[in-house]
């Protein structure tokens, strides 16, 4: 086995945790590579179909690549796709600087999809390499009746044994690729040949690294046309990943309060 | 059995991480761990910028959220990402970060050395490979260093790394140095563990971390990164048996899949196998995988994998596959050496549920065979094992399963323990009572000489197990009986399996724990699934209060159950009262008696719900034969019966 083929053997292993244990699941597609690898996973995990919704929590704010991308595939991989809205501005937390206010309706569309369906978990595909307080992440991570992340209470999980039992009315986010780095899914994106949004290859002398609302995601300076050259900028880089997103760098701990809310 | 040996050879290229620009490093995940305040995050930060991995930007950030603070400059900030901990100056979760050194990628685990945070320690500890323990040279060994390093023992961390920082502090004084090691060695070696550097450092300078300096040069071993670089990554057991623990069983269409992750051994498709702890035994019959299936093949350790086999068997998840003449022992009772998370501590008779891989059972606590704090010079004992205490238990398993010492399988000789839905506890197997069951490889399922179409056809059914579950007096006997009658003079093969008649023989040694109620629902539920496997129409009458207990039985029989709640008011069921049961029970002479108290838990999704102080017994009967054909039991004419030929 080599190093993909572990990490897709163990995102494997929690996809069908996931499905075994919770009674409701959702996965949560935000039509960017890394979530598009965790579909694919899952089609792996079932062998060829998705067995629970995929489901876009639209802000209605993001690029048309995407929405094209999500259209077309949605159909081609049979996915159960479920489209949410997000509710306006206004109903967001005043507090909050601009970007990471803006960013904070999409925790707010979560939580009204949340009471709709009545999940009790959902597959969401962050990575510990991404940011810090993802790092903190457990793979089963338990949410409060908000919605919210208790970091200072997070249960211990070792051995792929996972807690999987969220108070009546609560609901677990679960993470199958929290292992991964972002040189990964574009080499395992290479390897099984996974469809991607061209606005991750460089076109005049800019590509995104990282894909949100489009007024609040810029392009950073590339000139990766492929994905064997974005691996080699990748090799090279000092830029972290998440650069072109603004809701992270407005304050120190802007992203931090997000996620407690319920960010992802 | 084979043993564990760790690997000291170089790793092989299929171990490695293949990398972009053509070169190859092995990933190694380490952690750091240690007392608190002995320097685990700025160690790390310091390794990071010794090697070159901060992205850039990150420095300066650090320098102006310590300035923010009024702090000198804290490398701990760069993994302390939460504001409270930063607020606070400790670690109060694990983190992760990567870098490389010349021949590793490394996946560094920083672990909280807080005794508040040991959960966290565990969390972050169990996914390494190897382990560096920090010691202060001035504060020297302490209760969280002898936590950490018996705890790094128990959760199979073989490869430790000792690491005695802020030398700064004792003017890198050989002396301390040296008495430290002898210390901390002592300590590890009673634990089995031997070090595989000792190393003196300042985490903050910078000393010792990627080079020599004058200030250590009495010291000639190996840097932290070179100590680093000779750890190696953990390897797949695929030398040891086979150990396919079930995850779930898919039948998505019309195949069915049984899938899970090889946790040692390696199949193909062909094998000889045997399910455990039932000891059926099967074929191999194909690998199935997405979007190229089937596989051919050996598939190793490590692989998720999906197998169908040659005939139609019943698992469930939990289940253990192996191969035949090799399979793990299947067992209602084990000894586990255990560290506990819990606030309330772990005594003899407590309930608890143990998870041994995808497998559950409730388990009680038999003995406490040994309590001891690992972080306590000498070790008191105890009764119970206090919250970040370790242990000895013996506990005994309402269900069998399947599972290996640890010192033949590290992979399956492992369990948690959960209290109210949260992992609250774990360890190792040490040893397993063995039950008196036949072995495995003589069992060889006979097939019956009919095909079920040939019964059909004669019955006008399709094989069933029809389950009435409710109150007792609720009408369950009742009702069972004159569907019985109904069935058979339509010229059907209807068979009674009443509760209270079954206690009786089969299950004549069962009492009415909890434990022995799944016994018993268990067993009735085989038995049926028998009779409706072969075209019978089984009737089972029982209380069956658990709904888990009713999930199982649903499990076992499959698309064959129908389940029946006779839902007759609590107060009618009462003032019936045929066997005088309630009247006893309401004097205290009968114990563990449903009715009474709330213990019973009535189906969510049964396919009939029936009052029967509200209808007739032939009403009732009406209706179950109604929807035993709607639900397609019964076949309602010549053209249901020519569709099932």
């Amino acid at each position: 086995m080599d190093h993909l083929d572990q990490l897709e053997a163990q995102s494997i292993y929690i996809l069908r945790e996931a499905f075994a244990r919770l009674k409701k699941i959702a996965l949560l597609w935000s039509l960017g590579k890394d979530s598009n690898v965790m579909i694919w996973l899952a089609r792996k995990a079932f062998f060829g179909r998705v067995p629970f919704p995929a489901m876009h929590v639209d802000t209605g704010k993001k690029f048309p690549e995407m929405y094209q991308f999500r259209d077309h595939y949605g159909k081609e991989w049979e996915l159960d796709l479920r489209v949410e809205p997000c509710p306006p501005i206004d109903a967001v937390d005043p507090t909050l600087p601009p970007a990471a206010r803006s960013a904070a309706r999409k925790t707010e569309g979560l939580k009204l999809a949340l009471a709709k369906y009545g999940f009790d978990g959902l597959i969401a595909g962050i990575r510990r390499d991404e940011e810090a307080t993802r790092a903190k992440e457990r793979v089963f991570s338990p949410r409060g009746l908000e919605g919210n992340w208790d970091v200072r209470d997070q249960p211990p999980e070792f051995w792929d044994h996972f807690n999987a039992s969220p108070p009546q009315g609560a609901h677990l986010r679960i993470h199958p690729i929290l292992h991964w780095t972002e040189a990964d899914i574009w080499a395992y994106t290479k390897r099984e040949n996974i469809p991607i949004i061209p606005l991750y290859l460089a076109k005049d002398g800019k590509r995104y690294r990282s894909l949100g609302d489009q007024d609040i995601t810029n392009p950073v300076n590339s000139t990766a046309s492929n994905i064997d050259e974005i691996l080699a900028e990748l090799e090279q880089t000092k830029v972290p990943e998440r650069a072109g997103r603004a809701l992270d760098h407005e304050t120190e701990d802007a992203f931090e309060r997000l996620r407690v809310a319920g960010y992802l | 059995m084979n043993m564990i040996a760790p690997s000291a050879s170089p790793a092989a290229p299929d171990d490695t991480h293949a990398m972009p620009n053509g070169t190859t490093r092995p990933q190694v995940r380490i952690v750091i761990v240690g007392h608190v305040d002995h320097g685990k995050s700025t160690l790390v930060g310091r390794l990071l910028h010794e090697t070159g991995s901060l992205p850039d930007g990150k420095l300066e950030m650090l320098k102006a959220v310590s300035a923010r603070r009024g702090m000198p400059f804290e490398w701990s900030f760069l993994l302390d990402a939460l504001q409270t901990e930063r607020d606070q100056g400790i670690t109060i979760d694990t983190t992760q970060i990567r870098f490389r050194t010349n021949s590793r990628d490394i996946v560094l685990i920083d672990a909280p050395g807080h005794a508040e945070f040991l959960r966290n320690m565990i969390t972050g500890a169990s996914q390494a490979d190897g382990a560096v323990l920090i010691i202060d040279a001035l504060e020297g060994v302490r209760d969280q260093t002898r936590r950490h390093g018996y705890l790094l023992h128990l959760l199979g961390v073989k490869q430790v790394a000792i690491v005695v920082n802020k030398m700064d502090r004792v003017d890198f004084s050989a002396d301390r140095f040296k008495a430290i090691s002898d210390e901390i060695s002592a300590h590890l070696n009673g634990l089995g563990v031997t070090p595989t550097a000792i190393i003196p450092i300042s985490a903050r300078d910078g000393d010792g971390v990627a080079a020599h300096t004058d200030r250590i040069g009495w010291y000639k071993g190996p840097t932290v990164v070179e100590a680093l670089d000779r750890l190696e990554p953990a390897r797949p057991l695929e030398a040891l048996a086979l150990r396919l623990p079930v995850q779930a069983i898919y039948k998505f269409d019309d195949r069915r899949i049984v899938a899970g992750r090889i946790e040692s051994g390696s199949l193909v498709a062909g094998d000889e196998i045997v399910i455990m702890p039932a000891g059926k035994i099967a074929k191999i019959k194909t690998v199935e995988s997405w979007p190229v299936t089937p596989v051919a093949g050996r598939q190793g350790a490590g692989r998720s994998v999906g197998i169908t086999l040659d005939r139609e068997l019943f698992l469930e998840r939990g289940d253990i596959v192996a191969h035949a003449g090799s399979a793990p022992r299947e067992t209602r009772r084990l000894r586990a050496r255990i560290f506990w998370l819990h606030d309330k501590p772990l005594a003899r008779g407590d309930q608890l549920l143990v998870r041994c891989g995808p497998k559950e059972s409730r388990a009680t606590v038999v003995a406490i065979e040994k309590a001891v704090d690992p972080g306590e010079l000498s070790s008191v004992e105890n009764k119970a094992i206090g919250r970040n205490h370790v242990g000895e238990i013996d506990i005994s398993l309402s269900t069998s399963i399947a599972t290996d010492p640890y010192t033949d399988n590290p992979r399956t000789g492992r369990l948690v323990i959960e209290v109210s839905g949260r992992i609250a506890g774990g360890g190792l197997v040490l040893s397993v009572d063995a039950g008196q069951r036949a072995v495995p490889v003589d069992i060889v399922p006979v097939e019956s000489a009919l095909r079920p179409d040939e019964r059909s056809a004669r019955y006008r059914h399709n094989g069933a197990v029809v389950w009435l579950t409710g109150l007792p007096a609720s009408g369950k006997s009742t009702l069972a009986k004159a569907l019985e009658r109904r069935l058979f003079t339509n010229g059907g093969s209807p068979i009674l399996l009443d509760g209270d008649t079954v206690r009786a023989g089969l299950n004549s040694d069962l009492g009415f724990s909890a434990a022995d109620r799944s016994e018993n629902i268990r067993r009735l539920a085989e038995v049926a699934t028998h009779l409706a496997r072969n075209g019978h129409i089984a009737i089972v009458a029982a209380v069956s209060p658990a709904r888990e207990d009713r999930a199982a039985a649903r499990r076992i029989a499959d698309i064959a159950f129908r389940e029946i709640h006779v839902a007759t008011p609590a107060g009618v069921c009462e003032e019936r009262d045929p066997k005088g049961h309630y009247k006893k029970a309401r004097a205290g002479a009968l114990a563990s008696f449903t009715g009474i108290g709330n213990d019973y838990e009535a189906p969510q999704a049964a396919e009939l719900v029936i009052d029967t102080s509200k209808r007739t017994v032939a009403e009732a009967a009406d209706e179950i034969e109604q929807m035993l054909k709607t639900t397609g039991v019964l076949f309602d004419d010549v053209g249901d019966l020519a569709a099932n030929i």
